[in-house]
């Protein structure tokens, strides 16, 4: 290859990825240090007429969230999420990835966009279904348990209630995606571990346990990843559902940084809200890279 | 326990499984078919008593849910196509095209991936309302545009042209664009396809950003419209099932007729992910 043509094609490569990184570079990449910058000052609704009276507070905005009693109700409120709806997303998916993947089945396409089906649909539309679902009187839910004599919940008017039912929506419309990637990950496995565990006369538990799960490692990592960055940036759900309440109990951080920011016009308490969901996520990736790493 | 037990006790736990998935839409449906007021009865009903399409009427007509249908489908595909468009350029480039510095950028994008989105809200905002966007259906498309996954997942499957196929017509004095678009776009359609899928997706599910980023009601898009109009008709479970029917449709039968295209694309992602 002559010089000319390497030359023409490095010139062609920065003109293909130009496009796409000026995009991101100030659509994303800008905003994001803004968003650093901006926790450090005291912009507010003021500020947007008259960007100039903006002051440089240094940490004051942190120090005022550290001390707001909302700030850590709604950590709390993410971190159940996170912490109780990741793993039960990731339990669900596993078992259906399982079923779906058995050699017994019948109709596996179908049962497959079945399961996969709620994936698809828009948040906002299926939290109001489910928020009918959930309705005290006339739900369809409180009607199921009825017949086996659990007597009415006030499902999202509950300040016990209203966490686990967002969480059991979210479970319903998430499952079906990390399904498919435990289906990909279970079709990776080779027969043969298969063969030779049983050989060595291993139940079908002992091949779950120690051919299924160990070989399903990095797709635990992946699902697991992607879910918390996922579960972290939780909002439309309460949003639509309860609006945060009862009493805060369903107010995540998202939700408490779009009040702030875009309610109350605090961009700059909203900001440090920002800043410390972006450390958050990070922290989580970290540890589970460096969960994968020790294991491998 | 015997084969055919076994057989059967699966069969039973996915029929379970599939009506956990499938019974809340089957519902939305069949209540948006429902009279005002029939669906808060206790007990609630499961299928419509007499079926009507008042719901659906009132929707469009008093409650222009069609300019709401045609601002979701102008941002969901617009923002599709440009995005595809960019998205596949920067991908093809990032695998193909030898340049200096290729690497450390395409280190530094995914480095960037694990960032949420909405940590740049506040500062876009501010930027789009410094530019002028804020209520156009352009500012609401902003984040499909050059998503960095896409990048990455063109960018797997740009690997696998061969070079010699690039170099051959470049001997023959294609141009580098020619090149793009006479044999790698046809190469890629497949991977393509399953980001145009999974962008229009997005692009019609989302609701934080043009919740921000619109706030004149004609500009709204479906998921704005409904969480609004939930706020107002908050007894209206009908009108309000309808309204999700409306706005759930769409990307249903896209996922109905595309299916193939999201399931690849989402086990090839996880695999080399």
């Amino acid at each position: 290859m002559s010089s000319v043509t390497a030359r023409a094609e490095a010139r062609a490569g920065w003109a293909f990825v130009t496009p796409g990184l000026v995009l991101i570079g100030v659509f994303f990449a800008i905003p994001v240090l803004g968003a650093f910058l901006l926790s450090f000052t005291d912009f507010d609704i003021y500020s947007i007429g008259d960007p100039a009276s903006t002051r440089f507070v240094g940490l004051d905005n942190y120090v005022d969230l550290f001390r707001r009693p909302l700030f850590w109700t709604a950590l709390r409120n993410t971190l159940y999420f996170v912490v109780v709806g990741g793993p039960l997303t990731a339990v669900a998916s596993l078992v259906a990835a399982l079923l779906v993947n058995s050699k017994l089945v019948r109709f596996r396409p179908f049962f497959r966009s079945a399961f996969f089906a709620p994936w698809v649909t828009t948040l906002v539309a299926v939290a109001l279904v489910w928020r009918y679902i959930y309705h005290p009187q006339y739900g369809p839910l409180n009607l199921l348990l009825g017949l086996v004599g659990i007597g009415p919940i006030d499902w999202l008017g509950s300040t016990t209630w209203a966490m686990p039912a967002i969480i059991v929506l979210s479970v319903w419309k998430n499952f079906g995606y990390n399904m498919l990637i435990f289906l990909a990950g279970l079709q990776s496995i080779p027969e043969e571990l298969y063969e030779a565990a049983k050989l060595d006369g291993a139940g079908a538990w002992h091949r779950f346990r120690h051919v299924t799960l160990p070989m399903l490692g990095p797709t635990f990592v992946f699902v697991g990843v992607v879910t918390m960055i996922a579960s972290f940036q939780i909002f439309s759900e309460p949003y639509v559902m309860t609006q945060g309440g009862p009493l805060k109990s369903t107010t995540t951080l998202v939700l408490f940084m779009y009040e702030e920011g875009f309610r109350w016009w605090r961009l700059g308490i909203a900001a440090a809200i920002a800043v410390v969901l972006f450390l958050l996520t990070l922290a989580g990736t970290l540890l589970q890279l460096r969960l994968r790493r020790d294991r491998s | 326990m015997s084969g055919r037990l076994r057989s059967v006790a699966l069969h039973l736990l996915l029929v379970v499984a599939a009506c956990f998935a499938a019974a809340p839409l089957l519902w939305m449906v069949s209540a948006s078919l429902m009279h005002a007021g029939e669906a808060n009865t206790s007990p609630p009903p499961l299928l419509p008593r007499d079926p009507t399409l008042e719901h659906y009427r009132a929707l469009f007509s008093s409650l222009s849910l069609g300019r709401y249908l045609l601002n979701s489908l102008v941002i969901a595909v617009g923002g599709t196509l440009l995005g595809v468009l960019i998205t596949s350029m920067a991908g093809y480039a990032f695998a193909k095209l030898r340049f200096r510095g290729r690497e450390t950028v395409f280190r530094g994008l995914l480095a960037g991936m694990v960032i949420p989105g909405q940590v740049a809200m506040l500062p876009m905002f501010l930027l789009l309302r410094e530019l002028g966007l804020i209520n156009t259906l352009f500012g609401a498309m902003i984040p499909v545009l050059a998503p960095i996954y896409g990048i990455f997942l063109v960018r797997q499957y740009a690997q696998s042209i061969p070079d010699d196929l690039l170099d051959a017509a470049r001997i023959d004095g294609a141009g580098e664009f020619l090149i793009f678009r006479a044999v790698v776009l046809p190469t890629i359609a497949p991977v393509l396809a399953t980001l145009g899928v999974f962008t229009f997706l997005s692009a019609w599910n989302d609701f934080m950003w043009p919740l921000i980023v619109l706030s004149d009601d004609a500009r709204y898009t479906l998921p704005v419209a409904l969480a609004n109009l939930a706020g107002e008709h908050v007894l209206d479970v009908e009108l309000m099932m309808g309204g999700a029917v409306v706005t759930v449709l769409p990307v249903f039968l896209a996922f109905l007729f595309l299916q193939r295209y999201y399931i690849q694309g989402i086990m090839a992602g996880s695999v080399k992910g």
